[in-house]
């Protein structure tokens, strides 16, 4: 099909949307993808946005197991070798066939310089072109759970990618934006028609999708409505028909509405909060000359000052659980027993801060977001509070995401909050992501902190090419225990998922709060 | 001293106002609440600026009147516990404060301007006043958004008083061009008077005249602009606090108050945002009064 021609199809398809009964559903979610380009951030919005504009060779289905999408099968041909045989006769919305060379140029891609995938490539050594419709994908050491790390590589044209100069991720981190930002070509379920970020996100449904539609839904409207109140407003005035996340305090009475339903579930997320330890002076904080992080009674002060059950029930409302852990239930690997945290002590908290040698605290700055984890700020205000007990001024600095995620990655942060939840349901993915030393291979992508133990590296190299499940999790196990004995993180609850929708909206709601648009009916 | 103050109550000021019933409501509750505001660290129950202090425990408390309420806390706690009543004092505090300080900073740079320009004329004059009329043909909220983040960009990690310090010149600056205004108009019609010639022959500077013979007969209409653009610089400030580029959220203004307390709004938890509110409307109130009650005072023809 020429790219005329799809104009052409797309534009009487818009004008019969227009005439007969397309089904249009209104969504609002407190925040806007920082791009459409679905290398440049790994955030689930982000990508559960762009997911239904690109898809991976390996997808989820409704339960989060894998089922096939670009690649129909898949067959470990030694222990290193994965061959996936690709999915025939797919097209790119704008017409061009889907081929191997797309999966070699996507993974390029997504390993190169720019990209914030790269935690998911990272044991990749080569990706092979076996025939037009047969790739190889070769790892440096074994890797039994290969498929589940790439079910969020998207795949994207190399034809349009070349065609549209955007052959390199888009960049936040270096303010660096291309036409992958604002315009996109994938093979998914639903084509981006109309881009206005942090405003309003036009998708419509792709004719031509490989798979039958469960879902009726022809035309999504995504809108960012970042103030609680005027979101609840909308979704009460039927200026949508979605939102999420609900403000915790008007779950009940979006309840009491006969025409709207609350979807309620736990997330895999878990938040917790990260601490500069590699600089030997903190860039935002009072202290000169050395970096207090470093000191772990100073990490286990912080850690025991935070009134974390005064959290969940007064900021977050009940609708959150505390957490020891880096991985919450429900992540291959969680080991409920582990799941204890240090008690809520002050008093014993300020004496860890005075064997340190900071008897009247210090001053340091926070980075926050306020439009990506639930009451995110909230918390924030609220860990604040019970730090300025040990004496420790907090400088909070809570931002909308946008200004956020770029400073965060650039590791331009002393103490920050963030949330993470594990792409392949596992807890190798906690580790190599958050908890692993940084390499500019992918390991340590989001450990913004740079906390470091060796051990823990080893471990994790070894927990990826295992294959026995009962010495991987004892593995696991090990390696979140000497994380947790060294305080590398914070961690503080896993928040619960509210969406609210109209009582004719049907959908899944998916514990790592990816929202397919193709599993919408609207009666 | 003493017979100044005599002066003044004798005066016909000091009449007009006791004769306004208006004039003085407004000012024993304007002085209630500065005196509230000046004085919050003594007359407060709480700190709410202290975080040490807070209990979150203690968090979205209704008022005390009502059931589960604490009489603790009077007027209710925020989603932070803060005591909604302290917090209205502190913030009414830092609100009174920034719009005082912006005016003054307008008041200096607008009169200074204006008596230069009406004073200097020619090409001085109009240089300034086709500045003043570009800054006029912008909205002052939008000069202010504007300033405000530039100055963010500026000094990203500004805390405290470098924010407070950019907030109130983000609201100085668009204000300074009604003082310029005015004191040209009067300043233009003072000096041809006879006693600007007289100062003139007798061999007195410029600089002196315009200091000590033509500013204080230009001030009257500067006081009473001065009046209600306190109430403007107070609005502005709640607004851009609204908007949350003003003041730093642990030291939360009227505005940063009325903002936190709008997401609770639809879930019952009404205190939060209304008390804020009230009080934003009783001292933009009171200090309007004051100042229609000090134009009408200080206008002959409406004598």
């Amino acid at each position: 099909m020429t790219p005329l021609k799809s104009t052409l199809i797309a534009a009487a398809l818009a004008a019969t949307c227009g005439l007969t009964s397309a089904v249009t559903l209104r969504v609002a979610n407190q925040g806007d993808a920082t791009s459409m380009d679905p290398h440049s951030l790994n955030e689930s919005l982000q990508l559960s946005i762009t997911g239904n504009v690109y898809e991976p060779l390996v997808g989820r289905d409704k339960k989060l197991g894998l089922v096939p999408a670009l690649a129909t099968q898949w067959t470990q041909t030694s222990p290193t070798v994965w061959r996936f045989a690709l999915r025939k006769g797919v097209k790119f919305h704008d017409g061009t066939p889907f081929t191997a060379d797309d999966v070699v140029f996507s993974f390029t891609r997504a390993a190169g310089d720019g990209s914030d995938m790269k935690g998911y490539t990272s044991a990749l050594k080569e990706v092979r072109k076996i025939d037009d419709a047969t790739v190889e994908l070769e790892t440096t050491a074994p890797f039994p759970i290969l498929p589940d790390v790439i079910s969020l590589v998207y795949i994207m044209s190399k034809k349009w990618s070349e065609d549209n100069k955007a052959e390199k991720p888009v960049d936040r981190r270096k303010g660096i934006e291309n036409a992958a930002s604002f315009r996109s070509n994938g093979t998914g379920p639903y084509r981006l028609r109309e881009r206005q970020p942090t405003t309003r996100s036009v998708f419509v449904r792709h004719p031509g999708h490989w798979e039958k539609a469960e879902g009726n839904v022809d035309e999504v409207i995504f809108t960012p409505i970042g103030n609680d109140a005027t979101r609840v407003a909308a979704m009460l005035s039927g200026e949508i028909d979605m939102m999420e996340p609900v403000p915790l305090q008007d779950v009940e009475r979006l309840k009491g509405n006969a025409n709207i339903s609350v979807m309620q579930g736990p997330e895999l997320r878990t938040i917790f909060l990260g601490m500069d330890q590699k600089r030997d002076e903190l860039q935002f904080s009072s202290v000169k000359g050395k970096n207090p992080f470093k000191d772990k009674r100073v990490r286990q002060a912080f850690y025991q000052a935070i009134d974390i059950e005064a959290i969940k029930s007064r900021v977050m409302r009940n609708a959150a659980a505390p957490t020891a852990l880096m991985v919450g239930p429900g992540i291959k690997g969680f080991v409920p027993d582990m799941n204890k945290r240090l008690p809520f002590d002050t008093e014993a908290a300020r004496k860890l801060l005075t064997e340190a040698g900071y008897p009247n605290g210090f001053e340091v700055s926070m980075n926050c977001p306020n439009d990506r984890y639930v009451n995110d700020g909230e918390v924030c205000q609220a860990v604040a509070a019970s730090l300025a007990r040990i004496g420790v001024k907090i400088n909070l600095q809570a931002e909308s995401k946008a200004t956020y995620f770029p400073k965060i990655l650039r590791r331009d942060t002393s103490f920050y909050m963030l949330g993470w939840t594990p792409g392949t349901y596992d807890a190798h993915n906690a580790l190599s992501n958050l908890i692993a030393t940084p390499t500019d291979k992918g390991q340590g992508t989001f450990n913004l902190g740079a906390y470091s133990n060796p051990k823990i590296d080893d471990l994790t190299a070894r927990i990826q090419s295992e294959t026995d499940q009962a010495k991987r999790n004892a593995m696991i196990a090990e390696a979140f225990k000497l994380h947790a004995d060294d305080i590398g993180h914070i961690p503080l609850h896993q928040q619960a998922l509210a969406w609210a929708m109209k009582k004719n909206v049907s959908l899944v709601q998916l514990p790592d709060n990816f929202m397919p648009f193709k599993w919408i009916n609207v009666k | 001293m003493i017979a100044s103050a005599r002066r003044f109550f004798d005066g016909d000021v000091w009449f007009s106002f006791r004769s306004t019933p208006v004039a003085v409501g407004a000012a024993v509750v304007a002085l209630v609440l500065a005196f509230s505001a000046i004085f919050a660290g003594w007359v407060a129950p709480h700190n709410p600026f202290d975080l040490a202090t807070l209990e979150l425990s203690d968090a979205r408390l209704p008022p005390a009147w009502i059931e589960g309420g604490s009489s603790k806390y009077l007027l209710g706690t925020d989603d932070q516990g803060r005591d909604i009543l302290s917090a209205l004092m502190y913030g009414a505090r830092i609100s009174l404060l920034v719009g005082v300080a912006s005016v003054l900073l307008s008041v200096v740079v607008g009169v200074g301007l204006g008596l230069l320009s009406g004073f200097a004329g020619g090409k001085t004059d109009a240089l300034i006043m086709r500045v003043c009329d570009v800054m006029l043909s912008f909205p002052s909220i939008l000069i202010a958004l504007l300033i405000d983040g530039v100055g963010r960009a500026m000094f990203p990690n500004a805390h405290d008083t470098l924010a407070f310090a950019v907030l109130v010149f983000a609201i100085a600056l668009p204000g300074w061009v009604q003082y310029a205004r005015t004191v040209r108009g009067s300043t233009l019609v003072e000096r041809n008077k006879e006693y600007v010639q007289a100062a003139r022959v007798t061999g007195v500077s410029s600089l002196r005249i315009m200091r000590r013979h033509v500013l204080p007969n230009v001030l009257g209409p500067v006081l009473v602009l001065a009046t209600i653009q306190v109430a403007t610089a107070i609005l502005t400030e709640a607004t851009l606090s609204f908007l949350g580029v003003g003041v730093p959220p642990t030291q939360p203004s009227l505005g940063t108050l009325i903002r936190v307390g709008n997401d609770f709004l639809f879930s019952g938890e009404w205190w939060i945002t209304i008390f804020p509110g009230l009080m934003l409307v009783l001292i933009a109130l009171s200090v309007n009064l004051l100042g229609d009650w000090l134009r009408d005072a200080l206008n002959p023809r409406l004598r």
